[in-house]
């Protein structure tokens, strides 16, 4: 069942994260001040693909839940943190993004640090 | 546009840890245990740190869709996982949580990852100045 709920987390999360950037690209530059905040509400009320990754993140966040539930943390936290590396590659293959070596190193290093920092 | 990149950045790395402190404070000192019943739930969410830290972490969702709306997602990932270091800090001196040699390993291997990622290029694809 761990696996089960492990690849709901990861999966959803990755599609998450890519409907959002892909959509708020297409949006155009938003921001968070007072009239910024109304625009971006507007703007997510009106794309479908941008309600949909709030969807999955719920999704994420509910069988997150349910792991950590039945799983140590120490497992929950850095299992689901290999999204980073599912992520990485579909934002190159995917959306497109160049990832060179920086930014593929610090990718991993990162992971090893969160791997580390659960307990 | 670089500028206003990082303050976004800096918002939510604040906002998301500040938010699971609130969070995390205020299911602590609730006096019911959190079940599968929805009105705990619900009578968790008056209390008012649950309700700031819910708030906290709605604005912080939002703060990472405007980020995402400037730079890439591989840029924005690992950037954003300064975070953790930041909620490993909050959880030892707010919560008293116990924090080891490994755990402060970890927030070095983060701090070099995301100085390392920060040094790229925030964003590789088409440029989002105007809405389409």
């Amino acid at each position: 069942m761990k696996w089960i709920l492990l690849s709901i987390v990861v999966t959803a999360t990755a599609l998450s994260d890519l409907l959002q950037s892909h959509e708020m690209k297409r949006a155009g530059a938003q921001s968070v001040g007072a009239r910024g905040l109304a625009r971006l509400l507007k703007t997510i009320s009106m794309r479908r693909d941008l309600i949909l990754s709030i969807v999955c993140l719920a999704i994420s966040f509910f069988a997150f839940m349910a792991l950590v539930q039945a799983e140590p943390l120490s497992f929950a936290v850095p299992a689901s943190a290999s999204s980073f590396i599912l992520e990485t590659v579909a934002a190159k293959f995917i959306l497109k993004e160049q990832v060179g070596i920086r930014r593929g190193a610090g990718a991993l290093l990162v992971l090893g640090g969160v791997i580390l920092l659960a307990r | 546009m670089r500028f206003r990149t990082y303050s976004l950045l800096g918002l939510f790395v604040f906002l998301r840890p500040l938010g699971n402190l609130s969070l995390a404070w205020g299911t602590k000192h609730f006096p019911q245990v959190l079940s599968l019943n929805p009105m705990v739930y619900l009578r968790a969410m008056v209390d008012p740190f649950v309700a700031l830290g819910i708030a906290m972490l709605i604005l912080a969702l939002l703060t990472r869709m405007a980020l995402l709306s400037l730079a890439d997602l591989s840029f924005v990932l690992p950037v954003t996982a300064i975070g953790y270091v930041l909620a490993t800090l909050f959880g030892q001196v707010f919560l008293h949580e116990a924090v080891g040699a490994r755990q402060w390993m970890g927030t070095v291997l983060i701090f070099m990852g995301t100085g390392l990622v920060g040094t790229t290029s925030q964003n590789t694809t088409l440029p989002a100045e105007e809405p389409d």
